[in-house]
């Protein structure tokens, strides 16, 4: 690739080492005991409205979202725009249902989804299947958040053969896991004020100063390919792309809490109210997501995909070399560093949650249900300390030996899978009138239909549904999640007929203040 | 009366008309045909993505009315 651009370079550095002080620094952060679960991977559960706002915000709104909705947009147009819609109706979602899990958990110190299912429906063996659920989605979401940070440095010319090219990922990637160890939820709640004041400052920067320099609004969008300008209008007896659009945002929407790593988020919160307020909040967020995704559109205007000093980076990465290539053509070298550093510690706060959100989940729901049942509260904080670092070895690895491509398929296939958690534990919320183990088939049913309609699309997130005569074609998550509760629906009164009382360690008053 | 009526059933989870601002936020950007168009654009941007952006916006105004709406204890 090309040179190395050492004043971009320099700035990722110092910045980098200024995230990596506060992540250390986070430790002594509202004191609290580290050797507790509790403290160690909820932060305590006191973050207030605003480090909620910039915990959440940064948890879930990661690099790689950054630069895959923005190269979504480059490469297939409107359609990346499913992200507003989806970004939309995850708030009232946020609003409607999340107080009411935030309560219960605060009521019975639960920390992680499988907690409430096991004391909700007093099975281990559903809480198991939302265990697994959890950590196995969230696994290659951290893989994928490396390639969010490979993709910058690789744009700074950093470049080496064999073991030397992987070294800056793996610097990184240390430094991640030593203060996440040390510091826990602290530590990205901590970097993740850092991480959005970096990334508004390039999101307005990108909004404002591109379009200037390429002429205007107007003349950007004249640039669009009408095919990618708006959605194809569907043909006869389908709903063709409207329903794919519709189906992503709303699939993508309900699956989006039911992740590990939203949970935490949610829970470090000091209060249901603190996430209400959140609810209205967070769309600062969405704004500028798509605003991120018209940086798509610009990359085009710019033509960087067809200049020839990005043609390497275009061979390596894909379209998700877009955005970096147009950072590159549009700012000064000093701000690509801080527009670079943006992504990479936009990296960073996400996986960090991720691997707490998954070592608190084996350590609760494995660890102490299956393996020792009474551990100290330093035995199991310490547990999650190691698991976490499995995690990020596990996603590094990944990234070191997985080509790319088939990280973003299991991070759809993730997807796919984390949403079959929604009648157990959102709808659990609500209701106990469902039947643990008709629960449990349904999600063995939606789960095993999920992975092998996605085989049968070669791994892309989109079926083609046919049904009398007409042709739905919408993201599987979606419809595996409705056929996951059907079977539940019919199979619960049959299953109450065959076992006992039900049994339920919460009251309904336990779901509000 | 009636506005302490409404907190108490919506501090114990119950229905609040309120929420009906929620359901119209969603029910506004779900379906495409509404939207799936370029006119009336807006300083050279198609209608498709402004109006998409502006409904970002009066979703978290309409998230906000309800939270003032339904919530007693806000400071």
């Amino acid at each position: 690739m090309a040179e190395i651009n050492w004043t971009a370079l320099i700035i990722f550095i110092v910045l980098f080492a200024l995230i990596t002080y506060l992540g250390f620094a986070a430790a002594h952060w509202r004191k609290g005991d580290l050797d507790v679960l509790n403290e160690w991977g909820l932060g305590g559960r006191r973050f207030g409205t605003v480090i909620t706002w910039f915990l959440i915000g940064g948890d879930l709104y990661t690099a790689y979202t950054f630069i895959a909705v923005p190269a979504l947009a480059f490469g297939a147009g409107a359609i990346a725009f499913f992200a507003v819609p989806y970004t939309v109706i995850i708030y009232p979602i946020l609003f409607l249902v999340f107080p009411r899990l935030w309560y219960v958990c605060h009521k019975h110190n639960y920390i992680t989804a499988g907690d409430f299912v096991r004391g909700r429906y007093g099975n281990r063996w559903l809480a198991l299947a939302i265990t697994v659920t959890g950590i196995v989605a969230t696994m290659p979401y951290i893989a994928l958040q490396l390639v969010g940070l490979q993709v910058v440095i690789g744009a700074m010319g950093v470049s080496g053969t064999g073991y030397a090219a992987d070294l800056p990922l793996i610097i990184a990637f240390v430094i991640l896991a030593a203060f996440t160890y040390s510091s826990g939820l602290r530590a990205p709640a901590s970097i993740a004020i850092v991480k959005d004041i970096l990334i508004y400052i390039t999101a307005f920067a990108a909004v404002i100063f591109i379009p200037i320099q390429l002429g205007g609004f107007a003349k950007i969008f004249a640039a669009i390919p009408p095919a990618k300008m708006l959605l194809a209008v569907p043909g006869a007896n389908t709903t063709g792309s409207y329903g794919v659009y519709a189906t992503l945002a709303l699939g993508s929407a309900l699956a989006l809490f039911l992740y590990p790593h939203s949970l935490t988020g949610i829970l470090s919160a000091s209060s249901g109210h603190a996430i209400r307020r959140n609810a209205a909040m967070l769309p600062g967020y969405s704004f500028m997501l798509g605003l991120l995704a018209l940086v798509g559109f610009f990359a085009i205007a710019a033509g960087v995909g067809t200049a020839p000093e990005f043609a390497a980076g275009f061979k390596q990465f894909g379209n998700n070399f877009a955005i970096p290539a147009l950072f590159l053509h549009s700012f000064p070298s000093w701000f690509v560093g801080i527009a670079f550093a943006a992504v990479g510690i936009g990296a960073l706060v996400p996986a960090a949650i991720m691997s707490i959100a998954a070592a608190n989940l084996y350590t609760r729901n494995i660890h102490r249900e299956f393996i020792n049942q009474n551990p100290t509260d330093k035995e199991e904080a310490q547990m999650a300390k190691w698991v976490s670092l499995i995690v990020k070895l596990g996603a590094l690895i990944f990234i070191l030996f997985v080509p790319t491509p088939y990280a973003i398929q299991l991070q759809l296939l993730g997807g796919i899978w984390i949403v079959q958690t929604l009648p157990a534990v959102l709808l659990g919320v609500y209701t106990r009138w469902f039947n643990d183990w008709a629960l449990l088939v349904g999600w063995a049913v939606g789960t095993g239909a999920g992975t092998a309609m996605a085989a049968v699309m070669n791994f892309t997130p989109n079926y083609p549904l046919a049904f009398a005569g007409y042709t739905f074609t919408g993201y599987t998550a979606f419809y595996t999640v409705i056929l996951n509760l059907v079977v539940a629906m019919v199979l619960t009164p049959l299953f109450n007929t065959m076992s006992g009382k039900p049994v339920d360690a919460t009251v309904s008053a336990d779901y509000h203040a | 009366m009636s506005e302490g009526k409404t907190t108490r059933s919506v501090r114990q989870g119950g229905w609040s008309w309120w929420y009906l601002l929620l359901v119209i936020q969603a029910l506004a950007v779900i379906w495409p045909p509404f939207y799936n168009k370029v006119e009336p654009s807006w300083i050279g941007v198609p209608f498709f993505y402004w109006y998409q952006l502006l409904w970002v916006i009066l979703g978290a105004i309409f998230t906000a009315i309800v939270y003032f709406a339904t919530d007693s204890e806000h400071r």
